[in-house]
């Protein structure tokens, strides 16, 4: 089942509002605001001392990063922390780098910071192409892949494509380091393997093989909005034919779906018409998508197939020419 | 609850001028530039990060100001509307190109696409249709339908770029 919040829907909120949003003789001073409820604010500058604050105030804590889902949910009192730990200052959560067989991006690093990064351009495209189908300019210029990945909301796009890459996240807390594959890390709309008092710190992704092909296929009704169905597919080559293959969806199913049969179909094959026919059926069979705004259920499943088609084929024909 | 949360000292460059405050954590940028500084040029639209009216310049980035806590932008550089004018007085070459080629109508969004242009020219100086409209995506404007708001932004690029702007108004 999908959550009945929809953070862009929020403006339905002023529905009982009977007097004029802007009272008279005041710079928006009256009582219909959409503004947080009160909190004390912590900035701290390491991970070690905001994970001290963090279990200092237990769940009446929590950590702010680019603020684009929390901001938005204590406007509507969804969410009431009275304590709030700005993540914004400490420097060892932000940056992109290479490390051995991995690339490491930091919790804090923005979707504009992927956009622009070069190594990821070059070593893992499909976070450029997934980052640029995100929200607005604006929003990029905020929202974190920390936070989008942490949030557990089922219509963020990145959970998907770190379950395509098979991405590992490095969780902190105060008793140590623990790693949880992205692909075990969703277990509900907003219920995730995070532990209360920890932080997610980076995300760790095996760089893919050079020469592999991806691609993700998104349907929204238009810009900023969750996607209607999205498929992530990475794939390689060897002899023409796929040798390996991933297939992840977004937002039709309470968490992202790891599409592992559908992924198989394709082994062996050319992604032709029929292989991603049998593929898309595959993936259509494990999800469970919402009615709402985007559709009705039957449709956002058909969409799920039909963008994991897409995908493939993108996928496939990038793989055979290099691009 | 309320009457115990320490006030947050704040220090911002706002249009080239470093301000101090003392605000409620909980205070958003929009509402510090807004009532403390009295700065009413950037609007506020939706309050939900959808419209885009309340878009401001932060350390080179757009942002929407209606989604930021004032106290995340402490020792940051703020620009609004209030500061896109030359020194001397005239006008930006992209507020020139709202006037010229019509960008508006009622306004409200205006200060907000101004804030959004200026930076997406910073990005990229020589953006195609496309690329304009892909970069003014997160700004809602209901009167103009886009197109005059795209011709402007064109104008300004090409007086920016040092060429003559041959296009009309719709």
């Amino acid at each position: 089942m999908q959550p009945a919040l929809l953070l862009q829907r929020t403006h339905f909120y002023r529905r009982n509002n009977k007097k004029s949003c802007y009272p008279t003789g005041s710079q928006f001073h009256g009582g219909n605001k959409l503004i947080p409820g009160p909190f004390t604010y912590h900035r701290p500058s390491s991970v070690a001392e905001a994970l001290a604050v963090l279990a200092a105030h237990g769940d009446e804590a929590r950590p702010l990063a680019g603020g684009h889902s929390l901001i938005p949910m204590m406007k509507l009192r969804m969410a009431t922390p009275e304590h709030l730990v700005d993540l914004g200052a400490i420097k060892e959560l932000a940056g992109i780098r290479a490390d051995g067989a991995e690339i490491v991006i930091g919790a804090t690093t923005t979707q504009a910071e992927l956009i622009k990064s070069d190594l990821l351009a070059g070593k893992v495209p499909i976070i450029r192409e997934t980052a640029l189908q995100i929200a607005d300019p604006q929003i990029r210029s905020k929202g974190t892949l920390g936070g989008n990945v942490a949030n557990g909301d089922p219509g963020n796009d990145m959970p998907a494509v770190m379950q395509c890459l098979d991405a590992r996240y490095v969780l902190q807390g105060k008793g140590g380091e623990r790693i949880v594959a992205a692909r075990d890390f969703y277990q509900g709309a907003y219920f995730t393997a995070l532990q209360e008092g920890e932080i997610l710190v980076a995300v760790r992704i095996p760089t893919p093989a050079a020469g592999h092909g991806s691609a993700y296929e998104k349907l929204k009704r238009k810009i900023g909005d969750y996607a209607t169905a999205a498929a992530a597919v990475i794939l390689t080559l060897s002899g023409g034919k796929v040798s390996s293959a991933a297939i992840t969806l977004t937002n039709v199913g309470s968490t992202p779906l790891f599409a592992e049969e559908a992924g198989k179909l394709v082994i062996g094959t050319t992604c032709d018409a029929a292989t991603a026919k049998k593929a898309a059926e595959a993936a259509m069979a494990i999800t469970d998508p919402a009615t709402d705004g985007r559709g009705t259920a039957a449709y956002r499943r058909a969409m799920a197939g039909v963008m994991t088609a897409r995908a493939l084929v993108k996928a496939f024909a990038r793989a055979q020419t290099g691009a | 609850m309320t009457d115990t949360i320490e006030q947050v000292a704040v220090a911002v460059t706002v249009n080239g001028k470093r301000v101090k405050r003392f605000v409620d954590p909980r205070t958003l940028l929009i509402h510090f530039l807004r009532e403390e500084m009295n700065l009413t040029g950037s609007h506020i639209g939706c309050e939900t990060s959808h419209c885009g009216a309340c878009t401001v310049e932060m350390d080179g980035l757009s942002v929407k100001s209606c989604t930021v806590f004032a106290v995340q932008a402490n020792d940051s550089e703020v620009n609004t509307v209030e500061g896109l004018a030359n020194a001397d007085g005239t006008l930006h070459a992209l507020q020139e190109g709202f006037r010229q080629m019509h960008g508006l109508q009622c306004g409200f969004c205006t200060p907000g696409m101004l804030m959004r242009a200026k930076v997406l020219l910073a990005e990229n100086p020589d953006p195609s249709e496309d690329e304009i409209r892909f970069g003014i995506a997160g700004n809602l404007c209901r009167c103009t339908g886009y197109q005059n708001i795209v011709k402007a932004i064109q104008y300004a690029a090409d007086k920016l770029n040092g060429r003559a702007h041959k296009e009309a108004a719709e």
